[in-house]
């Protein structure tokens, strides 16, 4: 649709401006005051310049719940996207089961981040919970408090059963923006249905796709509650990822200055590979309309 | 290539039937397997809700044999439980209003007009839907503090505005563009106001954006933890914040605490009928 030009659209815009600025700029600011001063207590501060950036990047804490960070994220996108595509292509496209597969798989969606925590934490419990006592009957050692493996099996699998549906969804909406004729095409020139697939249902589920892997991307980057309510981090620091790790520096321990350091670095990661899907995924859009 | 399709021409019309109803049963499988995946856990939760605790702890039943609605009673009569329900409600219900309210002419201008910085605004609002909780936590703490704020449930509501706002925007942008500037254009022909255009015509058009708009500023300040639990000590708890201290002196209570989890379904579960269609649109900021 042609826009008009009309600077004075801005006064619409202000409302959120100003209220994002409340509750987005202020606090960032003070975080980066933070991450440029040591304190004393009693308020008084003093600048240290990037001391505690130099500190964060040398410290082995940081490094390791980045690499655990980013093998977490790497896992759940290799897992999460094939599946929910695969999911996708399997789904009734119309009537009563199409809807019935729709709530049922937004279900997961809506549930409480923390009891999406409980609800593993319970399921996975060896004395009273259905998987626990079922891999325990099989003899299968299995212990997610104690077993670094069995740790990480249990948040892959919780996020997995949390966040594939999404995917799914998403790709479900792709597929069904295809019109039949695409198919009746493929049908005359008999047409495989790996050809099928790779020539006409995944180009056109190019987009959703983006914004499928956009969004995976950017929430298992920053998951806290569920792996928190589930395992606390541990055993030891093993599922210890970056947004349990600051929580713990900046609320746990109050150091001002490395969590604040620390944020930062946080957030512009996660902004930079951000930016480059949101550029990706326009340009997308542009080549499409 | 031209052998096998001369081959497979005659028979194709019998040939094709069985292979399709193979494919279908295929499809099947693979949807029972995978809603059996998600249903579990939560059929889990269920049962166990309707256990009692010594039944949970001491005998493994896939269902309840000793039914009891005692941990429902519990959560429903005490105020330390069920005060964490009203709490949670109320700050996503203002959260939800303050969303809308800002969002709506916001995503007026951004689907309507060109103006300068329209394009790095609208990125600069998905960032802050980028932006870890985790990061926000401290400072939010700090500035809610210092203004007398803390364990309020405005500060909560506002708090979530942080992700919500850029969500609603989207989404409402998302509905608004589907509707033909034309009707603007002649509304405004015909004399009507900005404000009345808005209101008696306009609103009405983007009725279903609206709701998919203030479900999912309901539905995603519902589900958040670590900002509203931080934000908060006594008056305004959240539910979610309460369930995470059921540990008492005698362990803790497995049946109360899935009670409380159930509970927390329920308001996603009762309208996710209605918004089926527009959960995709909704979690990928109205972009599909």
């Amino acid at each position: 649709m042609d826009k008009t030009l009309n600077h004075k659209a801005w006064f619409l815009v202000l409302p959120v401006i100003v209220l994002v600025a409340f509750s987005a700029v202020i606090p960032l600011m003070t975080v980066v005051n933070y991450s440029v001063q040591d304190t004393f207590g009693n308020n008084q501060f003093f600048w240290v310049g990037l001391e505690w950036f130099e500190e964060m990047l040398h410290s082995e804490r940081m490094w390791d719940a980045l690499g655990r960070q980013l093998l977490f994220s790497a896992i759940i996108l290799t897992i999460q996207i094939p599946l929910g595509i695969f999911v996708a292509l399997n789904m009734p496209k119309s009537g009563f089961w199409s809807s019935f597969c729709l709530v049922m798989m937004s279900l997961p969606l809506l549930i409480p981040w923390n009891v999406v925590g409980t609800i593993w934490q319970i399921f996975g419990r060896v004395d009273i919970g259905l998987l626990g006592y079922t891999l325990d009957a099989l003899g299968i050692s299995y212990n997610y408090t104690q077993d670094i493996f069995a740790a990480w099996v249990t948040i892959i699998v919780m996020d997995v059963w949390h966040w594939t549906s999404l995917v799914a969804l998403l790709a479900f909406a792709g597929l069904k923006s295809i019109p039949d004729a695409y198919y009746q095409a493929a049908k005359i020139d008999q047409a495989s249905r790996w050809a099928i697939f790779r020539y006409i249902e995944l180009p056109k589920m190019m987009g959703v796709l983006m914004i499928a892997i956009l969004l995976r991307f950017m929430d298992s980057f920053m998951i806290y509650t569920e792996p928190f309510v589930v395992t606390g981090g541990g055993p030891g620091n093993a599922t210890t990822l970056l947004s349990i790790d600051l929580v713990k520096m900046a609320l746990g321990q109050f150091d001002l200055g490395p969590a604040a350091a620390f944020s930062i670095m946080y957030y512009l990661v996660i902004l930079i590979i951000s930016w480059v899907f949101y550029t990706v995924m326009t340009n997308l859009e542009k080549k499409e309309g | 290539m031209s052998d096998a399709t001369t081959n497979a021409m005659p028979g194709s019309l019998t040939a094709s039937s069985p292979k399709k109803r193979l494919k279908v049963k295929g499809s099947v499988i693979v949807m029972t397997l995978y809603l059996l995946f998600l249903l579990l856990p939560i059929y889990w939760l269920l049962t166990m809700s309707l256990k009692t605790n010594t039944e949970i702890l001491n005998e493994f039943t896939l269902w309840p044999h000793d039914f009891t609605l005692a941990n429902y009673a519990t959560i429903l009569t005490d105020p330390s439980w069920y005060t964490g329900y009203i709490n949670s409600i109320i700050y996503v219900t203002m959260n939800t209003a303050i969303s809308l309210a800002v969002a709506l002419p916001a995503a007026y201008a951004f689907s309507r007009y060109r103006f300068m910085g329209d394009n790095h605004l609208f990125f600069w609002l998905l960032t802050n839907r980028m932006a870890p909780p985790a990061v926000f936590a401290l400072p939010f703490f700090q500035l809610y503090s210092s203004v007398g704020l803390f364990d309020t449930h405005i500060a909560v509501a506002l708090a979530h505005c942080l992700f919500n706002v850029p969500l609603a925007v989207w989404i409402l942008e998302g509905f608004m563009r589907g509707v033909p500037k034309e009707i603007d254009e002649t509304a405004y022909i015909d004399g009507y106001s900005f404000g009345r255009f808005f209101v008696k015509i306009f609103t009405p058009l983007i009725a279903s954006g609206i709701g998919v708009a203030a479900f999912f500023c309901f539905m995603f300040s519902w589900v958040e933890l670590l900002l509203s639990r931080t934000l908060t000590t006594v008056d305004a708890k959240p539910i979610s914040a309460i369930m995470t201290r059921t540990q008492g002196a005698a362990g803790i209570d497995w049946g109360v605490l899935a009670a409380a989890g159930v509970l927390t379904i329920v308001p996603g579960a009762l309208v996710i009928y209605f918004v089926r269609n527009y959960i995709a649109k909704g979690f990928a900021l109205g972009r599909v």
